[in-house]
């Protein structure tokens, strides 16, 4: 295991344990807390402090008929919910987000891939896999993108970011992260709106492609 | 401990105990953040069932049993709200239970526990109002991070417990 240099800030991680995040940063920091024991014993810490509000915010009573109708549940067969365990360079969340099954790679030009994992409303989750020395397309965002290494590392302006490592870019960061000599890179990368690269597709192009 | 009878001996009492302890607060939590009462009920209804289902998994060397909790209630109000699922940290692969269970541990996470509550009973009613509405989930991250003064302290102490105990426990696993 490397050593994480990029952590998850501790806003975010206070927002996740409290279930604030849009559902693709939610994704993004769900997987570095898997790989990252730093920040799943600050996640945890925040728990504890929902915790203790969910102890003092003030009871309410419940009506009479409920312990019992709880209690006589307790035996009725519940669906197990299926599980999602680590496949080779992806974590639980993000296989769960693949539904189990491999990537759906689209080339993007230069070797460059994609493969889209929810795209809404709330933003978008994709992985991206950038070949050794390639840059991953010059593109801008509106607010925050949160992009965390799986394999091999890019580097930027900023530093250099290996596996676990979480960037974490608001809009007035310009950068263009390259890829390392080595491994291909593969990252998860997560937006609050629709990603726009500035070369490589025709902007005309971008709505079929989904970036 | 009410929850490890629960887990490891399906205690129906214990749980009927865990019951008049926490459903009336998870009625209240819900209700601050504008459920109507029944409804809050029918959600305080399948967080108890999960508590049941899902206590194989409680560790109390690395939650107290409210913030294991907490995590439930905060998933299952998405879950019906938001009508997603929230995406979760892969559970670590220690068998914590399976060992001799660190008393010192335990111990350690319930004293942070008292000292959490405390330290919120002792905050001014503005800054408590903002805690609370932070863990209520009504706060973005983006507001959570310009309130400078949450008084979060507490959590320092609390993060370095765990993450001593996260260390050792991957240590083991070694
Ligand atoms: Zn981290």
């Amino acid at each position: 295991m490397t050593a994480i240099t990029h952590h998850a800030p501790d806003a975010l991680l206070a927002a996740y344990a409290a279930g604030s995040l849009p559902h693709p940063y939610a994704l993004v920091v769900a997987t570095h807390i898997s790989l990252c024991l730093e920040c799943r014993a600050e996640y945890e810490a925040h728990l504890a402090g929902g915790g203790a509000v969910l102890e003092t915010v003030g009871a309410e009573a419940v009506s009479d008929g409920l312990k019992t109708s709880v209690l006589n549940l307790l035996d009725a067969p519940c669906a197990p919910q299926p599980t999602y365990p680590r496949t080779g360079v992806y974590p639980g969340p993000v296989m769960e987000a693949l539904k189990g099954k491999p990537p759906r790679w689209k080339s993007l030009g230069l070797g460059v891939r994609q493969s889209i994992l929810s795209s809404g409303r709330e933003g978008s989750t994709r992985l991206l896999y950038i070949p050794p020395g390639q840059a991953v397309p010059d593109h801008s965002h509106n607010g925050l993108e949160l992009t965390l290494v799986l394999q091999g590392s890019f580097s930027d302006s900023t530093g250099r970011f290996g596996v676990g490592d979480l960037e974490v870019a608001d809009q007035d960061l310009e950068h263009t992260p390259t890829a390392d000599p080595g491994a291909p890179c593969i990252c998860l990368a997560a937006t609050d709106a629709p990603l726009r690269f500035n070369s490589l597709v025709p902007r005309i192009l971008q709505p079929f492609f989904r970036i | 401990m009410w929850m490890l009878a629960v887990r490891d001996g399906r205690d129906r009492a214990a749980f009927a105990a865990l019951f008049d302890h926490f459903a009336p607060r998870l009625k209240g939590f819900f209700m601050r953040s504008g459920t109507a009462s029944a409804q809050a009920e029918e959600i305080v209804q399948e967080v108890m069932l999960t508590v049941w289902h899902k206590a194989g998994q409680f560790d109390p060397a690395r939650a107290q049993v409210s913030a294991w909790i907490y995590q439930i209630a905060r998933n299952r109000q998405i879950d019906v709200f938001r009508k997603e699922r929230r995406p979760m940290p892969e559970e670590l692969l220690s068998d914590a239970h399976d060992a001799e269970p660190d008393a010192t541990q335990i111990l350690a996470v319930e004293q942070e526990a008292s000292q959490l509550k405390q330290a919120l009973a002792r905050l001014k009613p503005d800054q408590r109002a903002i805690i609370e509405k932070a863990y209520l989930g009504e706060l973005s991250h983006q507001e959570i991070s310009t309130e400078t003064g949450l008084p979060l302290g507490t959590i320092k102490s609390r993060i370095r417990l765990g993450l001593e105990k996260l260390r050792h426990d991957l240590k083991e696993l070694r």
